[in-house]
């Protein structure tokens, strides 16, 4: 637990000494949002209705501009050697530094969502599903990406690579996300919104949940393959 | 000279479907300096990242203190200390932040500052490591092995980048080590003065460069 929180501070300090990594995902993520309402026009039911979706792929890419330099500067400089060499495990490595990386690109996206969901007229119970969505969601997405970022390090031009890999993957996320705020918007009772809302947010828990087992196991391994 | 710390039996190292080194056999006792010699491309950093535990050894035995280890480098990279070709230096931290981060001790602990001022660094503690030339990130390199306290050094060409004077105290800390019963080995190809070190010369071990190992290859390759 104690080398857990060592990485983790270790990396939101090296974040927060280069801003610009720490700013370029959430303001990808605001200024593309942004640009629907000017390319599709103020009609605000159809923006209303675009929305979720809107949302949830730009902050997917978002998350992927962010990837490659979750390992990238770590494999290059050497740190990653000193890293596997150290007396930490590498699968509490691996979640360390993606719990970093939520921290620094998920946590943005999730605070800067409500000033996308006003922008296109969301009402107040499907922004309420949105941000529960996205606290289920973007950790997943962080998961998901380590993996590919892993794989691809020994590889020139990995950074290519990583959407390849990783944008399949992210698909049954961004449908239940989606979905969730679907049913929200789509529900006649007040009362209902999070009855109607709650089998995709049980999904998004379950994609969770299957990462976070599943995502220290294939990075670590990944990780010690790269510097073979 | 003490007991046996870290033994090698009939290593072998394929990287990339080409044999590397085979047949390799050595002996490291506590106070003990091997140095590995040979040209270019005979496997001195493949060596020495296969003791860290980097890389696993295709075939042969790794023994750390009549404990076989091949499968479980564990046991070893405890007590070893790797420095590679990269300095594993973050630009943006400072001399200190970087130095405490891999020895996992607190900024303020004193043997922090004994390390940096071995090196002659402490004068740096506070100047963040993208200001630094090759040779003053080296020399913060080196000066982990001070602040890690680890028994086995391995030294993938430590002296690059350093100058004269910086080279002195390399041989001055590494000397140091030795007295204390640590043991150390290390691959260069510039002079570092060490008393009555052990050699290993990787080339009589390399296909590459023993043609009498390239029959021997041929023949394990029929086999598979």
């Amino acid at each position: 637990m104690k080398a857990f929180l060592n990485i983790v501070s270790r990396d939101l300090h090296l974040a927060f000494r280069q801003k610009s990594d720490l700013t370029m995902a959430v303001l990808f993520f605001i200024l593309t949002a942004m640009l629907f309402p000017f390319g599709l026009g103020p009609e605000p039911n159809l923006l209303a209705r675009i929305a979720p979706g809107i949302i949830w792929v730009t902050a997917l890419l978002a998350v992927l501009l962010s990837l490659e330099r979750l390992f990238l500067a770590d494999y290059e400089d050497g740190s990653l050697e000193q890293l596997i060499l150290s007396s930490t495990s590498l699968e509490v490595a691996v979640l360390a530094k993606v719990f970093a990386h939520w921290l620094t690109t998920g946590l943005p996206l999730i605070l800067a969502a409500p000033l996308i969901a006003l922008l296109f007229n969301m009402d107040s119970d499907a922004m309420t599903i949105l941000l529960i969505a996205m606290i289920l969601g973007t950790p997943s997405l962080s998961l998901i990406g380590a993996i590919a970022a892993t794989l691809t390090l020994g590889a020139r031009r990995g950074g290519v690579l990583i959407p390849l890999l990783v944008l399949p993957l992210y698909i049954p996320t961004l449908i239940f996300g989606v979905g969730a705020i679907d049913a929200a918007m789509n529900s006649l009772e007040a009362g209902a919104v999070i009855a109607n809302a709650r089998p995709h947010l049980l999904l998004l828990g379950a994609i969770l949940l299957v990462s976070l087992l599943i995502t220290p196991l294939a990075g670590a391994a990944a990780l010690r393959q790269s510097v073979e | 000279m003490g007991s046996s710390l870290f033994q090698g039996e009939d290593l072998t190292c394929i990287r990339g479907g080409r044999t590397v080194f085979l047949g390799l056999n050595f002996n490291l006792a506590q106070g003990q300096a091997l140095i590995l010699e040979g040209p270019n491309g005979s496997g001195k950093s493949s060596l020495i990242r296969m003791l860290s535990g980097l890389v696993r050894p295709k075939l042969g035995k790794l023994v750390w203190q009549d404990q076989d280890a091949t499968r479980e480098p564990e046991i070893f990279q405890r007590h070893i200390h790797y420095i590679g070709h990269r300095n594993a230096i973050k630009p943006v931290l400072t001399v200190l932040e970087n130095l405490a981060y891999w020895s996992g001790k607190k900024k303020d602990d004193p043997s922090l500052d004994d390390a940096l001022d071995h090196f002659r660094m402490l004068p740096l503690k506070h100047t963040p490591a993208n200001l630094l030339s090759s040779g003053q990130s080296r020399r913060l390199t080196l000066s982990r092995l001070l602040a890690s306290e680890r028994s086995v050094w391995l030294l993938d060409e430590p002296s690059v980048g350093l100058d004269v004077a910086s080279v002195a105290l390399l041989e001055d800390v590494i000397k140091t080590h030795r007295s204390k019963g640590g043991a150390i080995i290390f691959a260069t190809h510039s002079p570092i003065n060490v008393e009555n070190p052990n050699k290993l010369n990787l080339q009589d071990y390399s296909p590459l460069y023993n043609k009498k190992l390239l029959a021997v290859e041929n023949e394990e390759d029929s086999w598979i």
